[in-house]
């Protein structure tokens, strides 16, 4: 029989490389089933993970896929590491681009350099209050965090098309269902001439050295670590853990929220049902890939976003199909699970018999 | 009656403890038979001989007049002995009849052995349904698993280690009446356990284990509970100290604190009251699982009860949490050094700043102090000696002792009024022990009041000033450590004091 026994120590080295491990481990396996279904694996993989930052309207098109990513895991992270597992952002990202929306729809015809902050107010109040209600009944019912946030998520989703369907459908759109086109006071400044890299991308910045500076250097980022690592003692220090659920699950919600508003505002410009394309669900492995720390995190969104503009293009130029990208990012997560399964663990072999 | 069992200069010596010397002593057929004797006393290691888990040094054992020295479980249960541990090995994913199948050496057909589990599980008195999920079951019902895994094999000798621990007042009762049948029908039970009144009740003979040394042999029934608790303890109780105690004015009072059970197995405090003074070291004794943990919790903060159960310099602090207590200068140290007192994967720096960020002020809104943190827990480490290579060490790489040192050290070191320390010598070795005492002696000294929760009887008369016993979630009267003789304690340990008693102690103390 084999058993797994937990390491004595675990080098920091070790835990900082595996997760280039797991991106190369992927490569290989990714590569192997490029060959099965019969394509050239290293023009695949070369076209997935080299070719896009090689082409600047592909790095252009990274850093915008990047930003709802990393602003989320962001949020995920505080999480994550509290023990509380908010699997349903992409519930959040819809609410928060829903709501932020409403008001653009609202104002559609009055332009206003108060307009923009207004959108990120009630798209941040739409995604937190979206996660307020997992957090209100883990906190009074003990009900399971996971199940409720990620059944929210498909709520939501069916809500933005009853919305777009019915009360923020274009009154002139042919009943298509999508909103009015947002006029230019409702959208994201662009930053980059030519390109649809907008402001969200300095914001998404910023979160990341604040959530640095919250995470190591506030009693705030001391308790959400404390809660996770040792809960008795994080009630002898004092934490009221039910607050800190509420916080670390409202912040969530609020990036989220924050990301759906921007990606609407920004490179959609219109409120559409195709609004969810799961960077709610990609954002959970690009903050385990990203060690929930801010500065991983920004890498491993960056790391995600390439496979996604590179899944494109192979699904473009080689015939690939789509969901190849799909199983691409789950074995990302597997290999990565995997890796730190086995730098926490050793496998041992015991033999059968006496307990 | 014959003898079933007999011990005859059982010895076992593991590195640096004798853990048995010269046991003898012998069980009888149909007898129920005690094993008492406080924690660390032996009666693990003996019990692990007889089931063949480890080997004696010395000595030899007979099995119905044959000899007998198990190289193996296997060849325990052969012989006839079966044990149910206080730590069940049961498989939560497994059914009932599964769970008992990979236990038996030679197990009959499914069908069949759930028939035969069904037949004996009620004949005893302890119904099962052999194709339930273990998982499923409360702990009592697996602890019948465990039991009538043990009947099927029709032993001649049942060991059981601590059975009560896990239930409650009804199993218990049920499970007695299991024995009392067992015994009437010629099995011979070797029962575990420091609850005394337990023992009183059902046992026939009592061997009293103490630092590995047979030290009486009783019939219980004719005992009583602190005549037992004086011969577990012993009778060379150290002197208290003599220290200039002069109490000065209250600083905590307890009146009427009662908190309500946590959970099936956890025990209440009941109406505990008394005044704690500047300058007085509070000694509370007490066996193990008598609310000594829920007594902690309720001081700590980590539960609340009403405002005016504790006072702190007469104001009602009950319904605070622990940041205010220590704001206001109440600080305590659990029981549980990793885990509980200390988080164990974080740094020295960290834990220090678990309790110490407002007294020590180490934080400024809400941010981190890096400086005073590094400074706080060198600090920690040079003045209790905590032998590390520096702060920031994971408090998991840290020796017990150390570790102990370094958690006491971080209270003491923040000036408290009161400081409450729940076995802050267990698993310490001698050095550490002494230098931990003289710490909370001196704070002493220095004016603070200090209550120190022990089982360790000897440290408690070393450094108290006053003592009181916990039993069963209610606190004896407080009284001066000095004068105090076994008979006494003992008394106060089997909780031979009344209601009258207690309103007497808030009245007068």
């Amino acid at each position: 029989m084999l058993r797994l026994e937990p390491r004595t120590s675990a080098s920091p080295l070790v835990e900082a490389i595996t997760p280039v491990g797991a991106v190369i481990a992927t490569m290989v396996a990714g590569g192997c089933l490029f060959a099965l279904l019969g394509k050239n694996p290293f023009e695949a993989i070369h076209m997935i993970f080299v070719a896009p930052l090689l082409d600047p309207y592909s790095r252009s098109e990274m850093l915008i896929k990047a930003t709802p990513l990393v602003l989320i895991a962001l949020g995920l992270s505080f999480g994550f590491r509290a023990g509380v597992w908010n699997i349903g952002a992409e519930g959040q990202y819809v609410m928060g681009g829903l709501a932020g929306s409403a008001v653009a729809l609202a104002f559609w015809n009055v332009e206003g350099a108060w307009l923009l902050p207004l959108m990120v107010l009630a798209g941040m109040a739409g995604g937190c209050l979206w996660a307020m209600i997992p957090a209100v009944l883990k906190v009074r019912f003990n009900a399971n965090e996971i199940l409720v946030s990620l059944m929210l998520v498909y709520v939501a989703g069916l809500f933005l098309s009853a919305m777009v369907s019915g009360p923020l459908k274009d009154p002139q759109g042919f009943n298509f269902p999508q909103s009015r086109l947002f006029h230019d006071s409702a959208r994201l400044p662009v930053l980059l001439e030519g390109s649809r890299v907008h402001v969200g991308v300095l914001v998404a910045l910023a979160a990341v050295v604040l959530a640095q500076v919250l995470l190591h250097r506030h009693m705030f980022g001391f308790n959400v670590r404390l809660l996770g690592q040792a809960p008795r003692a994080a009630a002898f220090s004092g934490v009221n853990a039910n607050r800190l659920t509420v916080i670390c699950l409202a912040l969530s919600g609020s990036l989220a929220g924050l990301a759906g508003i921007f990606e609407v505002a920004g490179p959609i410009g219109q409120l559409q049902p195709s609004l969810p394309v799961g960077y709610g669900f990609t954002a959970i492995i690009v903050a385990f890939l990203g060690r929930l720390s801010p500065i991983g995190i920004l890498l491993a969104g960056l790391v995600m976003a390439l496979t996604y503009i590179g899944g494109e293009t192979a699904q473009f130029a080689l015939g690939i199909p789509k969901a190849a990208i799909s199983v691409f990012q789950g074995m990302l997560l597997f290999f990565l699970l995997a890796a730190d399964l086995l730098t926490r663990y050793r496998i041992a072999r015991i033999r059968r018999g006496v307990v | 009656m014959s003898v079933l069992l007999d011990l005859d200069g059982i010895t076992k010596t593991y590195p640096g403890v004798k853990a048995n010397d010269d046991v003898s002593f012998s069980i009888e057929i149909g007898e129920i038979h005690a094993l008492l004797g406080e924690n660390g006393a032996g009666k693990s290691t003996l019990v692990k001989m007889i089931y063949g888990l480890a080997r004696p040094d010395a000595g030899a054992m007979h099995l119905g007049g044959v000899a007998y020295a198990p190289h193996g479980p296997v060849a325990a249960r052969a012989a006839g002995v079966a044990m149910v541990f206080q730590h069940f090995s049961l498989f939560e994913a497994l059914t009932v009849a599964e769970n008992i199948e990979l236990g038996m050496e030679n197990a009959p057909p499914r069908r069949e052995l759930a028939q035969r589990i069904r037949e004996v599980s009620a004949e005893y008195g302890l119904p099962l349904e052999p194709d339930r999920l273990i998982g499923d079951l409360s702990v009592g019902i697996r602890q019948r698993v465990e039991i009538v895994r043990c009947l099927l094999q029709s032993p001649r000798l049942l060991i059981m280690d601590e059975p009560t621990s896990v239930l409650t007042p009804q199993e218990v009762e049920q499970l007695f009446a299991t024995l009392t049948k067992l015994r009437a029908e010629g099995v011979s039970i070797l029962y575990i356990s420091h609850k005394l009144d337990e023992i009183r009740q059902l046992c026939d003979r009592a061997t009293i284990l103490r630092g590995g040394k047979v030290v009486a042999t009783c019939i219980p029934a004719q005992e009583t509970a602190r005549s037992m608790a004086g011969m577990m303890i012993g009778q060379e109780l150290a002197q208290p100290s003599v220290r200039d105690f002069s109490p000065g004015e209250v600083l905590l009072e307890l009146e009427g604190l009662s908190l309500p059970a946590a959970g099936q197995f956890g025990v209440a405090l009941h109406g505990i009251g008394f005044r704690l003074r500047a300058g007085e070291i509070l000694g509370i004794g007490g066996v193990a699982g008598n609310g000594q943990d829920e007594f902690l919790l309720a001081l700590s903060g980590e539960r609340r009860v009403e405002p005016r159960m504790i006072r702190l310099a007469g104001r009602p602090i009950g319904g605070r949490g622990p940041e205010v207590r220590r704001g206001a200068g109440l600080l305590t140290a659990p029981e549980e050094r990793l885990g509980h007192a200390a988080a164990p994967a974080m740094t020295l720096a960290e834990n220090a700043l678990l309790t110490g960020r407002r007294r020590a002020g180490l934080t400024q809104g809400g941010f981190l102090r890096s400086g005073a943190i590094g400074a706080f827990a060198r600090r920690i480490i040079a003045d209790f000696d905590v032998r590390t290579p520096g702060i920031e060490t994971l408090a998991r790489a840290l020796s017990g002792g150390n570790l102990q040192k370094f958690v006491i050290g971080r209270e003491v070191l923040q000036a408290p009024s009161v400081l409450v320390v729940n076995q802050p010598t267990w698993g310490v070795d001698a050095h550490a022990a002494a230098q931990i005492r003289g710490a909370l002696q001196a704070l002493a000294d220095g004016g603070a009041g200090v209550i120190v929760i022990s089982q360790d009887l000897d440290e408690l008369m070393e450094i108290s000033d006053t003592f009181a016993v916990l039993a069963n979630g209610r606190m004896s009267p407080v009284r001066p450590a000095t004068g105090l003789d076994i008979e006494t304690i003992g008394r106060m340990m089997g909780g031979a004091f009344g209601a009258a008693d207690a309103e007497f102690s808030h009245a007068s103390a």
